[in-house]
C-alpha cells in the first residue's frame, strides 16, 4: 500500500509578513520556507503507518507544486522520512490550480491513499484537498484527526461537535487532516538527511489548468490599540469607558 | 584540491586574504541548513519544554535528553563514517555547535560529550580504543566525561597529582586522584583521566570507565549559572585500568591536552554565537512588546542603540567563526591526503590555528557576556527575575569566560603563540616590525586618491596591522626574552590583535556577500561602525602598550603613528546603529 502525502511550502510561521506590488502579493524576500505544519504532521503519521509492519503500508510519497526553489522542503520531507517525491514544476496560484497539478501527477503515480493538510498556514484556502479529490474522482474524508490501519483497511478518526466519530472507507480516498493527526513532528535524523540525497525527485511538467481567483489586495489587522487600567477602586470609570469609548454596554 | 591561499595561523598579522577565499554563512549549504535545523527542532522539541527540571540538576533527565540527540545521530557529527558518524567537515561541525549553543546547560552537556569526552579518543587512540568507544560515544550508548582539572592543578595543568603506577604483573596501571569541576561526571561512561605514570614529569592519559571499581563520582557542584549540566569531583581510589586503555603513547598526556583544549576553544566560539542569537531575539522581542510613556521601548535611541551593538558584536564574532572553520578544514584536507588518519590529520588542523581558536574564545566569551548583560538591561527590572530566560542566559554566560583555558590564559596565547609561531618561520614577522618601527617618523595613513569603499577599508586594516607590528617590536626590543612576563603588554597586544581579525573577517564577510547579492546598506553600517570603534580601541591598546615599553621621546612618536595608522573615515555611528537596530525591530528576531 502506497501513502502520498502531498506537502506545501509556506513561510516559517514566526515570519513577519511584508506586502509587495501594492499589497496584493507577498514580499517573500528573506523568508524562511518550512513544510506547511499540517502537511508535516501527516507525513509523520503516513510514516508510522510505513513503520508498522502490520500496516500494510509500503511507501510514503510526498507531492508538492512549486517551483525549483521549493526543492529544500522536499529534501526536508525526504529527510525526515519519506521514501521519494514528486515536484510539479509550476508556481501555484490558487487552490483549483494547484489541486488539478496534484491531481494529475499524483493520477500517474500509484497511490491507495492521498493525505492533505486541511489547510495551508499561508492562505488557509482549506479547498486542495476536496478538489484533490474530485478530479481523481474517489472518496475524501475531511477534519480527519486520526488515521489506523485494521486488516489492511483503513480506520479513520474524526473530532465532531461533542464527540469523536470513526469512519470506514475504502481504499483509494483522500484524507484531509487536522493537527491532531501526530503529536509531534518528526524530526530529520542525520541519517535521515544523509539518505535524502540520493532519493528520488520525479519532475512533472504543469497540466494545463485555470487560475479561477486573483488576490484584488491583502490587508493587515489594525494594531491593537494601548491598553487601559483602572482602578480596582473606581468601578464607575469602568462602566463610563464600556459605555463611551468601547460602547459595548 | 582547493588552490586559495591558506594562511598560516598567526599570520593574519602580515598578509591580506582576498574576500573570496574566506567562507562565510551565506553560504551554507541545503544541507547544511538541514542539519541546524534539525538542532533547532531537536531543542524546542525536547530541551527547551524540559528546562525547568533541567536546571534542578536532574541528572537522570540530563542522559535521557543526551541519548536521543544521539538517535538522532547529533553525537556523531565529528566522527567518521567508519566509526559510526557522519563525518561532516569542520563548517558543519562549528554550526551545529552554534546551533546547539541555544540550548543553555544542554548545551554543554552536549558539547563536552561530543568533544572533551569523545575526540581525545577519536583523535589520539588506536584502532581498537576507537572500535571500543568511539562508535558507541558517536551513538550515545556511551557519554563520556573529560579529567584534566585537579585541586592544585587549573591553569596549570601539568602541576596534576593524579598519579598512575604500572602493577606488578604488568597488566593494569593503578590510577590514584583527584578531578575536579568534571562536566557530565554524574552520569558519563567513558573518562579521558590524565595522570603521571611513577615519577614522570609530564602527563599520560588513560580511557577510564565509570564502572570501574574504585572510582567514586561526588554529588554535584551548586554553580552560578549551567545549574542543569552535571559537574562533579571525581575520585580515583586503587582504580585498575588495562594497560591497553593508555590512551597515546606515555608522556603524551600534556600534548593531548593541550590539542583537546585548541578545539574546545574554538568549538567554544561557535556555540556562544547560538546562546548569544537566542539574547539577542529575547531582548528584541520584549523591547517589542513593553510599553512606557505611551510608546514601545524600542523605538528609545538608547535601547536601539543596545539592540545595535548586540548585532554589530555577533556578526563580527560570527564572521570571524567562519572565516577560521574553512581555513581548517583545508588544512584538515591536506593532512588527511599526507598521513591517511583522519583523527590525527583533524586534531592536527584544529592545534595548527591556536592563534585564532584562543581569539574566537576570548572575543566570542565575551561578547556573548556583554549581550546577556544589555539583554538583561533591556528587560529592566524583568530581566532580574528567575521567571525570564535572559536571568538564565546572563548566569550561564559567565563561565565561558572561565573554562576551555580562562580568558587570561588565552589573551597570553595569543600574542605569545604568533611569536612563537613567526620565530618557528611560519612566517615573516620580526624583520617587517623592525622596518615599520625604523620608519616611524615618515609614517602616514597611506590614503590614496580612487579608493573604492572596500579598498579603503583594506587599508585600515593594514594599517591595524602595522601598528600591532610597531608595538609588538616596541615591546620586545624593550623587554626582550621578559616580555613573556609583562603580561599587561602582551594582552594589549593580544587585544589589538583580535579586534583586528574580528573586524578583517566582518570586512571580508560584507566584501564577499556584497559579490553575492549586490550592496545591503545595513551590512555597512555593521562594518562602518565596528572599523570605526577598533580604530578607537587599537589607538588605546597601542598607547597603553607605548607607555610601558617607549622612552618619553619616542612616545610623541608613537602616539603620532598611532594616530595615523587607526585614521579612518569618521562615521555617525548613532545614525547607523539607529537602522541596524530597525532591521531587527522590524524583524523582530535576529536575522542578519
Amino acid at each position: 500500500m502506497n501513502i502520498v502525502v502531498c506537502i506545501s511550502n509556506v513561510p516559517d510561521t514566526t515570519t513577519r509578513i511584508k506586502f509587495a506590488e501594492g499589497s496584493s502579493a507577498i514580499d517573500t524576500a528573506g523568508i524562511q520556507w518550512v513544510i506547511n505544519p499540517w502537511d508535516e504532521l501527516s507525513l509523520t503519521r503516513a510514516l508510522e503507518l510505513r513503520d508498522d509492519p502490520s500496516s500494510g503500508v509500503k511507501k510514503v510519497t510526498v507531492a508538492h507544486a512549486g517551483p525549483a526553489s521549493s526543492e529544500p522542503t522536499i529534501r526536508k520531507a525526504l529527510a525526515i522520512g519519506a521514501d521519494d517525491a514528486i515536484r510539479v514544476n509550476c508556481t501555484p496560484s490558487d487552490a483549483y490550480y494547484t489541486a488539478s497539478q496534484l491531481a494529475a501527477a499524483i493520477g500517474k503515480e500509484g497511490f491507495d491513499i492521498v493525505i492533505c493538510g486541511i489547510e495551508s498556514s499561508d492562505f488557509n484556502g482549506s479547498a486542495v484537498g476536496g478538489m484533490i479529490s474530485e478530479f481523481l474522482g474517489i472518496p475524501s474524508v475531511s477534519s480527519v484527526s486520526g488515521i489506523s490501519m485494521e486488516n489492511g483497511m483503513p480506520v479513520i478518526t474524526r473530532e465532531i461537535d461533542g464527540g469523536r466519530e470513526s469512519v470506514k472507507v475504502t481504499l483509494p480516498f483522500v484524507a484531509i487532516v487536522q493537527k491532531g493527526i501526530a503529536k509531534e513532528p518528526r524530526i530529520a535524523s542525520m541519517r535521515g538527511i544523509m539518505a535524502a540525497r540520493t532519493k528520488a525527485v520525479r519532475l512533472y511538467e504543469p497540466v494545463d489548468a485555470d487560475c479561477l481567483t486573483e488576490i484584488a489586495g491583502f490587508e493587515k489587522p489594525a494594531p491593537r490599540a494601548a491598553c487601559k487600567y483602572v482602578d480596582p477602586d473606581d468601578p464607575g470609570k469602568l462602566i463610563e469607558l464600556l459605555q463611551n469609548e468601547a460602547k459595548v454596554i | 584540491m582547493e588552490s586559495r591561499k591558506l594562511l598560516k595561523s598567526g599570520e593574519f598579522l602580515v598578509s591580506s586574504t582576498d574576500a573570496a577565499d574566506i567562507f562565510i554563512p551565506e553560504e551554507f549549504s541545503e544541507e547544511q541548513k538541514m542539519i541546524a535545523q534539525t538542532c533547532r527542532d531537536f531543542l524546542e522539541a525536547e530541551v527547551m519544554p524540559a528546562m525547568t527540571d533541567l536546571e534542578k540538576c536532574d541528572r537522570e533527565l540530563m542522559k535521557a535528553i543526551l541519548k536521543k540527540s544521539g538517535e538522532l545521530g547529533l553525537m556523531g557529527i565529528s566522527i567518521p563514517e567508519e566509526y559510526g558518524g557522519f563525518g561532516q567537515d569542520f563548517i558543519t561541525q562549528m554550526l551545529v555547535a552554534e546551533t546547539t549553543g541555544a540550548g543553555a546547560s544542554f548545551s554543554v552537556a552536549f558539547m563536552a560529550h561530543c568533544g572533551i569526552g569523545t575526540l581525545p579518543i577519536m583523535y589520539y587512540g588506536n584502532e581498537d580504543q576507537r572500535r571500543r568507544y568511539v562508535t558507541k560515544l558517536a551513538s550515545g550508548e556511551l557519554l563520556g566525561a573529560y579529567c584534566l582539572t585537579e585541586p592544585g592543578a587549573g591553569s596549570d595543568a601539568n602541576a596534576g597529582k593524579t598519579g598512575a603506577k604500572l602493577s606488578d604483573d604488568g597488566k593494569h596501571y593503578i590510577v590514584n586522584g583527584q578531578k575536579m569541576w568534571i562536566t557530565n561526571a554524574g552520569f558519563a561512561d567513558t573518562l579521558v583521566v590524565f595522570a603521571k605514570i611513577d615519577n614522570d614529569r609530564v602527563l599520560s592519559a588513560f580511557i577510564i570507565e565509570s564502572a570501574y571499581p574504585g572510582v567514586v563520582i561526588g554529588p554535584d557542584e551548586h554553580k552560578m549559572g549551567i545549574k542543569g549540566s552535571s559537574t562533579a569531583q571525581i575520585y580515583f581510589n586503587d582504580v585498575k585500568v588495562p594497560v591497553e586503555n593508555l590512551l597515546g603513547k606515555r608522556g603524551e598526556g600534556f600534548r593531548i591536552a593541550l590539542s583537546i583544549l585548541h578545539m574546545g576553544r574554538i568549538k567554544l566560539g561557535a556555540n556562544v554565537l547560538g546562546a548569544a542569537k537566542e539574547a539577542i531575539n529575547d531582548s528584541v522581542k520584549y523591547a517589542n512588546e513593553r510599553k512606557q510613556f505611551g510608546v514601545l521601548i524600542s523605538s528609545f535611541g538608547a535601547i536601539k542603540n543596545k539592540l545595535a551593538e548586540q548585532v554589530i558584536r555577533l556578526y563580527a564574532s560570527e564572521s570571524a567563526v567562519y572565516r577560521v572553520s574553512r581555513d581548517i578544514d583545508d588544512l584538515m584536507n591536506r593532512y588527511k591526503s599526507e598521513c591517511g588518519d583522519k583523527g590525527r590529520a583533524a586534531i592536527d588542523a584544529i592545534s595548527h590555528y591556536a592563534v585564532e581558536a584562543a581569539i574566537l574564545k576570548v572575543a566570542g566569551s565575551e561578547m556573548l557576556d556583554f549581550v546577556v548583560d544589555e539583554a538583561v538591561q533591556i528587560h529592566g527590572g524583568m530581566g532580574y527575575s528567575a521567571e525570564m530566560d535572559v536571568e538564565r542566559a546572563y548566569r550561564d554566560s559567565r563561565i565561558n569566560r572561565i573554562f576551555e583555558g580562562t580568558n587570561e590564559i588565552n589573551r597570553l596565547l595569543v600574542s605569545d603563540t604568533a611569536m612563537k609561531r613567526a620565530m618557528k618561520g611560519d612566517f615573516e614577522l620580526f624583520g617587517e616590525a623592525e622596518k615599520l618601527y625604523a620608519g616611524l617618523e615618515s609614517l602616514t595613513d597611506g590614503k590614496a586618491n580612487g579608493e573604492t569603499y572596500h579598498s579603503e577599508n583594506k587599508r585600515y586594516l593594514a594599517n591595524f596591522k602595522k601598528l600591532i607590528l610597531i608595538c609588538l617590536h616596541g615591546s620586545l626590543k624593550k623587554f626582550e626574552k621578559g616580555l613573556a612576563h609583562e603580561q599587561e603588554v602582551m594582552n594589549n597586544i593580544a587585544n589589538m590583535m583580535m579586534e583586528t581579525y574580528l573586524s578583517e573577517s566582518l570586512a571580508l564577510r560584507i566584501g564577499k556577500l556584497e559579490t553575492l547579492r549586490g550592496e545591503v546598506p545595513v551590512y555597512r553600517d555593521i562594518l562602518n561602525v565596528n572599523i570605526w570603534e577598533t580604530s578607537y580601541l587599537l589607538r588605546k591598546e597601542a598607547m597603553d602598550a607605548a607607555c610601558a615599553f617607549a622612552s618619553p621621546e619616542q612616545l610623541p612618536l608613537l602616539a603620532r603613528a598611532a594616530g595615523e595608522l587607526t585614521r579612518v573615515n569618521f562615521v555617525n555611528a548613532k545614525d547607523a546603529r539607529r537602522r541596524i537596530a530597525d532591521k531587527l525591530i522590524e524583524d523582530n528576531i535576529y536575522k542578519f
